[in-house]
C-alpha cells in the first residue's frame, strides 16, 4: 500500500466509535489531520467529542492499533484541541449510520445551542418530529434523551454541540 | 507573560472544576428523580474532564502530571472558590450552587476564548460548547421550581440566600489580575461578575425568587488563596483515597 492521506484514512474507516459501533472515527469527524513526512513518517490529529469522554483515550490506542496492523509502525498519534470538534463535523454518511442504529443524528446548526433546537427532535424510529426532550443529559456524554408522542418509544440523540 | 500569573489562572479553574466535578458526582444514585441523577453524574464527568483539560496546560508548563496534582496535594494548595466545596446538601442547595456557578463558568469560557494566551483559548473554545448544556439545565430547573409551589420558592430563596456570599467569592482577585488583563489573557473577575449578574438577574426575574441585595453581603473570599471551609480536606481524603492506597498502579 503507497503511503498516502487517502489510504491511512481509508484505513481509519476501520476504527469505530466503541459505544456507537456503527460509527468509524473518520465518520465522527474526530480525525482532524493526516500528515505523511518525507521519511514516511505518519502523523493522526485526533480531537475529543466532549473533553470528558472516557472512550477517547480507547479511540486513540485503537488507531495506533490499526496503523500497526497494517505494516505502519512509524507514527504518531496527537490528541488536541487545536481544531475543536463540533457536531456539524459528523459526515453525511455518518448521520445515516446513526440514525439507522437508532440514535437520532444531531442537526446542522449555525453553532448556537438553544433549547429550541434540542427540542422536537425527529424521532429516528418514524421520522416524526412530535416529540419531546426528556432530558438533555443521557447514558454516555454525547446523548440526550426524548420521547417520540406518535410510536411512543423513548430515543436517544447524539447531541449537537 | 510572567508564568505564575498564568499557573494562578489555570489552578483555579482546574480546581474549580474538578471539586465540584466530584460534588456533582456524589448524587449519583441519590438524585431526587433518575433524570437528575443522569444529569448530576454526566455533568461531574464533564466536569472532571474540564479539569483534565487545565491541568495538562500546567503540566505543559512544568507541573506534575494530572493525576498528582489532583489527588496529593492537601486543602490548602487548592485554588477552587469555597462555593465548590460546600456540601451537596438539599436537592435545592446543588442546584443553586449548579445555576451560580455554571453561569459564572460560561462566562469565564466566552471570555477566555479570546485569551491573547492561545493554549487556554483552544481549551475555553472547547469548553464553552460543553458548559452550554450546563446552563441550560440550571436555568430550565431554577425556572420551573422557582415559580412553583411555595415549598420549592421558600427551600430555594433559603438556599439562594445562604449561597450568595459564597458565590460572591468566586468572583476574589488573583494578584496577577491587573497583568493579566494588560496582557489580554483574561479579562478579568470584575469584568466576570458584570456579566453574571446581568444574567443570573434575567433568570431570577421570571421565577418568584429574589436576589438578596448585593451591597450588603460580605464576599466569603480566601479560596483563591488556599483557605478553606472545614468541608474541602474530608472531600480531597475521599477522593483520593483509592488512588493513595497505590499512587503507581496502571488503571
Amino acid at each position: 500500500m503507497e503511503l498516502t492521506k487517502e489510504n491511512i484514512l481509508t484505513l481509519l474507516e476501520e476504527v469505530k466509535d466503541p459505544e456507537i459501533p456503527v460509527l468509524s472515527l473518520v465518520d465522527l469527524g474526530v480525525i482532524t489531520g493526516v500528515e505523511i513526512s518525507d521519511e514516511g513518517h505518519v502523523t493522526v490529529n485526533m480531537t475529543p467529542t466532549f473533553a470528558g469522554c472516557p472512550a477517547m483515550d480507547y479511540m486513540k490506542k485503537d488507531v495506533e492499533r490499526t496503523l500497526d496492523k497494517y505494516g505502519i509502525p512509524d507514527h504518531t498519534v496527537i490528541m488536541s484541541f487545536d481544531k475543536p470538534w463540533d457536531s456539524n463535523k459528523i459526515s453525511e454518511k455518518g448521520r445515516q449510520h446513526l440514525k439507522e442504529f437508532g440514535l437520532a443524528p444531531p442537526p446542522k446548526y449555525n453553532l448556537i445551542l438553544d433549547l429550541d433546537i434540542l427540542e422536537h427532535v425527529k424521532c429516528p424510529y418514524c421520522d416524526s418530529e412530535n416529540t419531546d426532550m426528556r432530558t438533555p443529559f443521557g447514558p454516555t456524554l454525547c446523548r440526550s434523551m426524548h420521547y417520540c408522542n406518535d410510536c411512543r418509544q423513548m430515543f436517544e440523540q447524539f447531541k449537537p454541540l | 507573560m510572567n508564568e505564575l500569573a498564568i499557573k494562578d489562572l489555570l489552578y483555579k479553574l482546574a480546581d474549580d472544576q474538578l471539586i465540584l466535578g466530584h460534588r456533582n458526582s456524589e448524587w449519583t444514585g441519590f438524585g431526587p428523580i433518575l433524570e437528575e441523577d443522569i444529569a448530576f453524574s454526566s455533568m461531574a464527568q464533564d466536569k472532571i474532564g474540564h479539569s483534565l483539560a487545565f491541568y495538562t496546560l500546567l503540566q505543559e508548563l512544568g507541573e506534575a502530571e494530572p493525576d498528582t496534582v489532583a489527588f496529593t496535594r492537601n486543602a490548602n494548595q487548592f485554588h477552587n472558590s469555597q462555593l465548590i466545596e460546600l456540601p451537596n446538601g438539599e436537592y435545592d442547595f446543588s442546584l443553586i450552587r449548579h445555576f451560580l456557578y455554571d453561569n459564572a463558568e460560561i462566562i469565564r469560557f466566552e471570555m477566555l476564548s479570546q485569551s491573547s494566551y492561545e493554549p487556554i483559548a483552544k481549551v475555553a473554545t472547547k469548553l464553552k460548547g460543553e458548559v452550554k448544556y450546563h446552563v441550560l439545565h440550571a436555568n430550565t430547573w431554577i425556572k420551573n421550581l422557582g415559580s412553583s409551589t411555595e415549598e420549592a420558592i421558600l427551600r430555594l430563596q433559603t438556599s439562594l440566600n445562604e449561597a450568595i456570599p459564597y458565590a460572591l467569592g468566586m468572583f476574589e482577585p488573583s494578584k496577577y489580575e491587573q497583568e493579566l488583563i494588560e496582557a489580554g489573557v483574561y479579562a478579568g473577575e470584575e469584568a466576570v461578575k458584570a456579566e453574571w449578574l446581568k444574567r443570573i438577574q434575567a433568570v431570577i426575574e421570571k421565577t418568584d425568587l429574589k436576589l438578596p441585595d448585593l451591597n450588603t453581603i460580605e464576599p466569603k473570599l480566601g479560596g483563591r488563596y488556599g483557605e478553606h471551609t472545614e468541608h474541602l480536606q474530608p472531600l480531597l481524603d475521599e477522593m483520593a483515597e483509592v488512588f493513595k492506597i497505590d499512587p503507581t498502579a496502571e488503571w
